[in-house]
């Protein structure tokens, strides 16, 4: 147990150091790299918590996936990052509402879980007694809440398309590759034999 | 439970730092001959020689290239961002080493022989682009740049349609350990193999391998005619060798993996000889060897046919096989194997569902 309590508070210190520093790193694509580091602890810490499964997703989804095309979006911004840190000021009283709001919610929840045992008993625990997470996510996901699971389906889908129909755009005059028709072109649709008299050149057989 | 502090974290911890060492020091050894195969083959399709000026037939020209690699000035340029431009050669190779620690090469021959180890395994691979991205950006070069971008929008691209071929295996298995999966491949020598029963996913499977170690005819993000050099443009001596030998562990950890998931692991493919690391080691040679082929034989895509392929192709028709595979299981009442007598009388099912 010792090994794993050193565990928690390694990945819980690196997360919140990191949290820390993409709030005040210089460089917005260093507050990036630091926004990784600090999804990675947490993911440390469900699987410190039993939920490897959820780490996993999170690492594929939030670090492999959403914020690489964060980084991207960040590394192509062309801001001038120190008049952006002039206007702090400017925003620092609504940021610490939300800050204490946050702090507020915390603290109710726990103290609601804190109150007593009949809470704990009912609560969620990450793995049922005798089966692997995934296995245990799957027999609630498809089964209990497949309603909800279907209606975030149907939420991502949506955005999916607004997403789509916003940026796509028809425009004229692009050439796209079809490769089925450019396989079955035929020597005699592709190519044409001129028969060209010196010093004429092709402008009279050409029309 | 008291343990003391020895026999419950000291020499566990030494054993695991031994099984790690070996590893890594195998797997690197292996690597270089891997390397020194890949520019034989290469050579070969081109009727050349290939080397074979360092030692016998140039065995030792990985050996070489590596003391000239090491030796060299590692030059950083002026405009770079230093600890980044450093850091991600450095990402991208640990990245590629972490992975191998689910990699089981004979029964019970795994560092950690995790419940989740595809999902692992697909979550280290889809952390190497971070390498690949960092080294880009912290050049302050154009090529690099446009290179990282590029692989990024390809490994990102091609996960989806890899992470849908894993599903369809999985169905089959009814785990997500990388022991199980092989476990699952048991039957009539290679009649059991998963290349049997998903033929189409494993060419979807190998092709998206391909994209997602930037290994040609995929290369863009490196395209020598194009790039320069892509994102190793700028770098030099030890840390070209890291992205190097980082690339190449992936493109070795894909050979594995698809070993595991389609060619049985480390089970013998004729009835009657023992199963064995060296199955499990032949497979992957074969795999990379056609991998060598693939890069002497195709010439490279161009960017927009390989998005078109990622996700106008292979993404519906990962889709649609596992939509197919699991409404032939369900319709026809195929359990999962780790439902089976079998992985009872082994005791994997009963071991997997205790959560160890």
């Amino acid at each position: 147990m010792a090994l794993q309590a050193v565990a928690f508070y390694l990945f819980a210190l690196v997360a919140v150091v990191a949290a820390l520093l993409v709030v005040f790193a210089r460089n917005p694509v260093h507050s990036v790299l630091w926004l990784i580091l600090t999804f990675f602890s947490a993911a440390g810490l469900f699987v410190l918590m039993g939920a490897e499964f959820l780490a996993m997703l999170l690492v594929i989804v939030y670090v492999g996936a959403v914020m690489v095309l964060f980084l991207f979006v960040v590394m192509m911004l062309d801001v001038d990052f120190a008049a952006l840190r002039g206007r702090v000021a400017e925003y620092f009283p609504i940021g610490a509402l939300i800050g204490v709001i946050l702090l507020v919610q915390f603290v109710m929840g726990f103290a609601a879980w804190s109150e007593g045992a009949a809470h704990r008993a009912a609560a969620a625990t990450p793995t049922p007694a005798d089966l692997p997470n995934a296995h245990a996510i799957g027999m609630v996901l498809y089964t209990q809440y497949v309603y909800a699971f279907q209606a975030a389906g149907l939420v991502l889908l949506v955005a999916m398309i607004g997403a789509i129909a916003l940026t796509l755009r028809h425009r004229e005059g692009i050439k796209r590759q079809d490769p089925l028709a450019q396989i079955h072109r035929t020597r005699e649709e592709a190519m044409e034999i001129l028969d060209v008299k010196s010093g004429e050149g092709l402008q009279e057989t050409r029309s | 439970m008291e343990v003391g502090l020895w026999s419950g974290y000291v020499w566990p911890g030494l054993v695991i730092l031994g099984q790690t060492l070996l590893l890594t020091i195998v797997l690197l050894i292996a690597l270089a001959f891997l390397l020194y195969m890949d520019r034989k083959v290469w050579a070969a399709v081109q009727i050349r020689r290939g080397p074979n000026v360092v030692g016998p037939f140039g065995l030792l020209q990985s050996f070489a290239d590596f003391l000239k690699f090491v030796l060299k000035e590692i030059v950083v340029p002026a405009g770079a961002d230093k600890p980044i431009f450093l850091l991600a050669p450095l990402l991208s190779f640990i990245f590629a080493l972490i992975a191998w620690a689910v990699i089981p090469f004979n029964f019970g021959w795994v560092i950690s022989d995790l419940n989740v180890g595809v999902l692992y395994v697909l979550a280290i691979s889809s952390l190497g682009v971070y390498g690949i991205i960092m080294g880009g950006w912290a050049s302050n070069s154009k090529y690099p740049f446009l290179g990282s971008m590029r692989s990024a929008a390809q490994m990102v691209s091609y996960e989806v349609s890899i992470g849908f071929v894993i599903v369809c295996v999985l169905l089959m298995v009814g785990s997500l350990n990388m022991t199980d999966i092989v476990m699952a491949q048991q039957g009539f020598g290679l009649m059991g193999w998963f290349f049997w029963k998903q033929p189409v996913m494993f060419v979807v499977f190998f092709i998206s391998a391909l994209a997602e170690t930037n290994r040609p005819p995929f290369d863009l993000p490196e395209a020598e005619s194009e790039l320069v050099a892509g994102y190793q443009v700028e770098y030099s001596s030890t840390p070209y060798l890291l992205f190097m030998v980082g690339e190449y562990l992936n493109i070795v950890l894909m050979c594995a993996m698809t070993s595991i998931l389609f060619l049985g692991g480390w089970l013998s493919p004729i009835p009657g000889l023992p199963d064995g690391v060296l199955w499990m080691a032949g497979k992957m040679v074969f795999v990379f060897f056609m991998f060598a082929m693939v890069k002497a034989i195709v010439p490279r895509y161009r960017y927009d046919q390989l998005m078109r392929l990622g996700w106008k192709i292979f993404l519906p028709l990962s889709l649609a096989f596992v939509v197919l595979t699991a409404g032939f299981m369900k319709t026809f009442d195929i359990q999962p194997w780790t439902m089976s007598d079998e992985a009872r009388e082994i005791g994997r099912a009963v071991e997997v569902s205790h959560g160890r």
